[in-house]
């Protein structure tokens, strides 16, 4: 029996650390509000733990990290590491900020789905959240 | 008549969000009865601040420059020097602006990642080893613990022998437009003000040739907003800036010659120039009417320039040099007392050697072989800007009346007005860039495929590993009994209405770390954290 009313896609916008520059951040969050998600802005200089906790608190479905101090690789990781600690839920970790391309395999190995770069348009990653994510539109 | 041919667009606008532009300006578009014919040097400063301009001084050529440990900055710096600039420029790593010492655990990951790592006296004493802080001026970026930073770098000058009331050059220490944009405050906005105030009465007592604030409307800008509310929301800073010194005692004349500006310069080179020309006037005309300033040189607006960061592309990484040319034009034609050009690669990093030289010489061109050095205000009379100089300041003193009924910049931003205006401009922006509306060569039109990036700069994990163990070994040969002491007294002054700056002096002669002061403060005034407005 189908479920003919499709959910909608809960994301988390983030800033880890101690990065101030949340211009990225504000306008994918309000771009993914405005392609139908639910969006949970939870704002900057927060810690790995934060992140996770409040990950899995709202139940999102997906988390999007921002970063532009080249804390990325030590961020990052540790974000996709305690949510994979703290629930079994497959929650689809992607970011975005000043990360240069050869650290992206290293990203994706640690469990971070997708990075976008500067300049991505906004479609990119809510097409991309709603292909990923089960009960997203196809 | 020639036959006129259909036009590219239905509406041609300056920027996103910015003026409409005609066909052509004449004469009659210049509004006779408010003709400004104020020569450069004259009230109200329209054409320059000074008679003479670049002629007799070109701008300073200022690089931002920060990364790594000291040792890697005290090089750059000295390259640079070699190469040509005329100005110091400090960037600090974030734990640093947000009064974290290198081993603190949120400090992890992000040391010496995006300026030099600073953590003490001793830091700050070999940043400089090897130039003479007595002979040079040095801008150094930073905000929420501006006083303490500002307190060793007089340590260090008077340990190399500099007598203090000669040293030239700027903090930012402007914690408003942190709370707007840039966000790396610490305490809330009443102690912070303290702070900001108190090192500009300090510095106005005490450092004649400092400028104890640099006003800034870059990281506004950077934000989002458009050029009308980069030049509005930075002045509404600067009357909030000033009315506090007043309120603090101070006469007006006393402070406002050494209070200087900084501003982006974008890529629509005559929007830009009108800018510069408008906050010129704007700023002169509130000085001497709105707070009766006296001394002509509180009227003058005194500003670096940095080109736009948010317009570097990663792709097609080389496009920047003609950006950030295109700025620097920009900038010069509009008359700025100081410049900082990006490198091509700092959409990916920060910048190389390579990269920096030729960003400088990029300046270099344009003051040496451009021409445009050579007499003051060369745009001035040409129809266009002088019509949208005239609707920039028009415009921008709409929004200036609108926030001084609200009851000023700093009720403004705790009302989320000014962060919301610059959201709202951020995301049209991003509309116009996404639909392809607003051209962006290399990124939605003129693409290549995937490409090779540039060399990169790279602070690898070892600088972190490396500024711990220097913390870990100066907490044990400094005299710690000494430094408990004064970490109390300065405690004691900021709950007191005394000057922080004294006892801060003191304080890092001791080696008390960025992060200890700072947590003595945070004991004082709490730690701040802002409502997000998307």
């Amino acid at each position: 029996m189908s479920n003919n009313t499709s959910k909608k896609i809960r994301v988390m916008i983030a800033k880890p650390g101690l990065d101030g520059h949340d211009r990225g951040a504000k306008v994918v969050a309000r771009g993914l509000k405005d392609a139908g998600m639910e969006v949970i802005y939870l704002g900057l200089r927060l810690t790995p733990e934060q992140i996770a906790e409040a990950a899995v608190q709202e139940d999102v479905d997906a988390v999007g990290l921002s970063c532009l101090s080249n804390a990325h690789m030590t961020l990052f990781p540790k974000v996709a590491e305690l949510i994979r600690e703290k629930t079994n839920k497959d929650i689809l970790i992607f970011g975005g900020g000043i990360i240069p391309k050869k650290d992206v395999p290293k990203l994706k190995e640690a469990g971070i789905a997708r990075i976008f770069g500067p300049a991505t348009p906004i479609s990119e990653i809510s097409k991309f959240l709603e292909t990923s994510l089960p009960g997203g539109k196809k | 008549m020639a036959k006129e041919k259909p036009e590219r667009k239905e509406e041609f606008r300056t920027t996103v969000g910015g003026t409409i532009v005609k066909g052509v300006y004449t004469a009659a578009d210049l509004d006779q009865s408010k003709r400004d014919t104020s020569l450069p040097g004259e009230y109200p400063f329209t054409r320059h601040i000074m008679p003479t301009g670049y002629r007799s001084r070109l701008w300073t050529m200022r690089q931002y420059a920060g990364f790594a440990t000291v040792e890697e900055t005290n090089r750059r710096y000295k390259y640079l020097y070699e190469q040509g600039t005329t100005g110091f420029s400090v960037a600090f790593h974030l734990p640093t602006q947000e009064g974290y010492d290198s081993d603190h655990p949120l400090s992890c990951g992000e040391v010496g990642k995006c300026g030099v790592a600073i953590d003490s006296l001793q830091d700050m004493e070999e940043l400089w080893d090897g130039i003479p802080l007595a002979e040079v001026s040095t801008s150094m970026t930073i905000n929420a613990t501006a006083p303490i930073l500002l307190a060793m770098y007089i340590a260090a000058a008077e340990k190399q022998g500099a007598d203090r009331s000669k040293l030239r050059g700027t903090v930012q220490n402007d914690i408003l437009k942190e709370y707007i944009a840039r966000n790396t405050y610490i305490f809330g906005p009443a102690p912070s003000m303290r702070l900001v105030t108190d090192v500009c009465s300090y510095c106005a007592q005490n450092m004649p040739q400092w400028n104890s604030i640099s006003i800034s409307g870059y990281h506004i800008r950077e934000a989002g907003s458009t050029a009308i509310q980069e030049a509005a929301f930075t002045i509404a800073n600067g009357i909030a800036y000033v009315q506090a010194m007043l309120d603090k005692g101070m006469e007006v004349d006393s402070f406002a010659p050494r209070f200087s500006f900084f501003f982006a310069a974008y890529t629509n080179i005559l929007e830009e120039v009108a800018k510069f020309r408008a906050l010129r006037r704007i700023w002169a005309k509130i000085m001497k009417e709105r707070f009766g300033a006296q001394d002509p040189r509180s009227l003058l607006l005194r500003y670096h320039v940095q080109t736009d960061g948010f317009t570097l592309t990663e792709q097609q990484p080389l496009n920047n040099i003609v950006r950030v040319a295109v700025q620097a034009l920009a900038a010069t034609l509009g008359g700025c007392q100081s410049l900082h050009t990006n490198s091509f690669d700092e959409a990916l990093a920060l910048p190389t050697e390579q990269a920096v030289q030729v960003a400088l010489r990029t300046q270099q061109i344009i003051a040496y072989e451009a021409g445009i050095a050579d007499t003051v205000d060369p745009l001035g009379g040409s129809y266009y800007v002088e019509h949208l100089t005239d609707i920039i300041e028009e415009e921008a003193l709409k929004y200036i009346k609108k926030i001084d009924e609200m009851g000023g910049a700093l009720e403004a931003i705790k009302q989320g007005y000014i962060q919301r205006e610059i959201a709202g401009a951020a995301y049209n922006y991003q509309r116009a860039a996404d639909s392809g509306e607003q051209v962006i060569v290399g990124v939605n039109k003129f693409t290549t495929g995937e490409e090779v990036a540039p060399r990169l700069l790279e602070v690898d994990e070892t600088v972190e590993k490396r500024q711990v163990e220097r913390l870990k070994r100066l907490k044990q040969e400094r005299d710690n009994k000494k430094v408990n002491e004064i970490v109390d007294r300065v405690r004691q002054v900021a709950r007191a209405d005394e000057n922080i700056m004294p006892v801060l002096v003191e304080a890092v002669k001791v080696y008390a770390t960025v992060g200890e002061i700072s947590d003595a403060l945070r004991d004082v005034f709490g730690e701040y954290r802002e409502p997000s407005i998307l």
